[in-house]
């Protein structure tokens, strides 16, 4: 359709039914529309749809190339924070409110500061088991260091999979490049400390996770 | 049209209405039970009534430095026609040149008819002025095709286009939670909390996801329509905030309700 010769085109126009730019094109309009339609609002600047690599990878329906997506999990991996001090661990209870309180970084809310921001955990994964109210776009978290065989969260065998977990929450990228969940850490959604009550509500024997 | 005493009974009835959802939610019932269940009850009186009634009665009045009324309006389907028009928007009008959404459409008719400014009303807030007068006009068109099965035109290669765009609009990615459309909407049978999400890359069944706006909230008590039900979407995306009748989102209706063809309009609906 695109190497029509000018008088089909045009007869084409005049029907109304030419050919569709193509897709890359149609990708760079939507762009530029995308840009047109936002301004500022509140905490939620217009930065904010300048896309990086993994967001632009997956911004289709279709997932990116093996290449790509070993490119955006690399980088995730490379750019996860360790806790400062080996703090991994904070207080199960504080976990679980951070995982009820769905707030946060919306035009409606009045400061980016983790201190205003909930982890939204319940919108999306069963976590709990007295929750009852909660999301299926995750896999549930009940009995999450249960079923991993985390016992003592302090053991040199539970090592590998707490810095897994610190590494999901802190960037859900460095295991999968379109992983649907937020990228708390590196986005500055939630601080360290935030982040470790939510380790200890995963992996802490005593938290209602794990029984 | 006109049945206060039904709608007041059923203002009442809303209360009742939630402590039951509430009931229904602690039976682990699933919220859509509940949600239907007061639906039933409220059947006979949504408080959208009330905006259709004053969505009609702008339809008809002289307003506006023209002092005109709107029944001259085209909305697709010829100068003041009306029934059947909302299942066939967004689409292509020759006049402006744009593919155009029911509220960007209505304003449109506004200013040339009326003389009111285009770029003013949609620069006002949802909620004031001469926005709470689009409201209620698109609940009324919308409810004149109550019952009618979506079928968007896309013969014009520009409506096949605002179709291409919405697409990417779903799918794109950003904000601080790096969330799109599709993270929500685009697998069938998930929820966000106890709240079903429908997948709006299909048709997602009658009366449900573009099938179901305009429609009356609840929770707030505020008639909400199409596009400050996507401008929500866009504040829960965490991006930041769309223009009213923009491309973006005048796209993004053109998806969904293409993807919705076949689907019978429950407009204008009741949600929680």
């Amino acid at each position: 359709m695109k190497n029509s010769t000018p008088l089909i085109a045009s007869l084409l126009l005049a029907a109304g039914c030419a050919a569709l730019p193509s897709s890359q094109d149609l990708d760079r309009e939507a762009l530029v529309a995308i840009k047109a339609a936002f301004r500022d609002e509140g905490i939620a600047k217009i930065n904010r749809i300048q896309q990086d690599l993994g967001q632009a990878a997956c911004s289709s329906d279709k997932q990116p190339t093996d290449a790509v997506a070993d490119q955006v999990m690399a980088q995730a991996r490379a750019g996860v924070k360790w806790p400062t001090g080996g703090q991994y661990f904070g207080d199960w209870r504080e976990g679980e409110k951070l995982a009820q309180n769905g707030r946060g970084m919306t035009w409606t809310d009045s400061s980016t500061a983790p201190a205003a921001n909930g982890g939204s955990c319940y919108n999306c994964h069963q976590i709990s088991k007295q929750e009852i109210s909660f999301g299926t776009i995750g896999p549930s978290l009940y009995n999450y260091g249960k079923n991993r065989g985390v016992g003592d969260v302090m053991a040199p065998t539970a090592q590998p999979i707490v810095e897994y977990t610190w590494a999901k929450i802190y960037n859900s990228k460095a295991y999968s490049a379109c992983s649907n969940m937020p990228r708390f850490g590196h986005a500055g959604v939630l601080d360290e400390k935030q982040m470790a009550h939510l380790m200890s509500l995963l992996l802490d024997p005593k938290s209602p996770v794990n029984q | 049209m006109h049945r206060p005493l039904l709608i007041a009974a059923a203002l009442a009835l809303t209360g009742a209405a939630l402590t039951f959802a509430g009931t229904a939610l602690a039976q682990t019932k699933s919220a859509a039970d509940g949600i239907a269940e007061y639906r039933r009850m409220l059947e006979d009186g949504n408080p959208a009534e009330l905006f259709e009634a004053k969505g009609e009665d702008l339809w008809k009045q002289k307003r506006g430095p023209k002092n005109a009324t709107l029944q001259a309006c085209d909305l697709g389907k010829g100068p003041g026609v009306v029934k059947g028009a909302f299942v066939e928007l967004p689409r292509y009008f020759a006049d402006t040149q744009k593919v155009q959404d029911l509220e960007s459409r209505l304003v449109s008719c506004m200013a040339t008819l009326q003389g009111f400014n285009a770029a003013e009303i949609a620069a006002t807030p949802f909620g004031r002025g001469e926005q709470n007068n689009v409201t209620a006009l698109a609940t009324w068109v919308a409810g004149e095709s109550r019952g009618q099965r979506f079928n968007l035109p896309q013969g014009h290669e520009q409506e096949r286009k605002s179709y291409e765009i919405g697409k990417r609009v779903f799918f794109f990615r950003g904000g601080p939670m790096d969330f799109s459309c599709a993270s929500c909407h685009s697998v069938d049978g998930q929820r966000i909390r106890l709240q079903d999400l429908p997948n709006l890359t299909k048709n997602p069944g009658d009366g449900v996801g573009f099938a179901a706006w305009p429609a009356y909230r609840v929770s707030n008590g505020q008639m909400w329509s199409m596009q400050l039900r996507l401008n929500d979407c866009f504040r829960q995306q965490r991006l930041p905030y769309p223009g009213f009748g923009s491309d973006v989102t005048v796209s993004l209706s053109t998806y969904m309700g293409v993807n919705a063809k076949g689907a019978q309009s429950i407009a204008p609906g009741l949600k929680r």
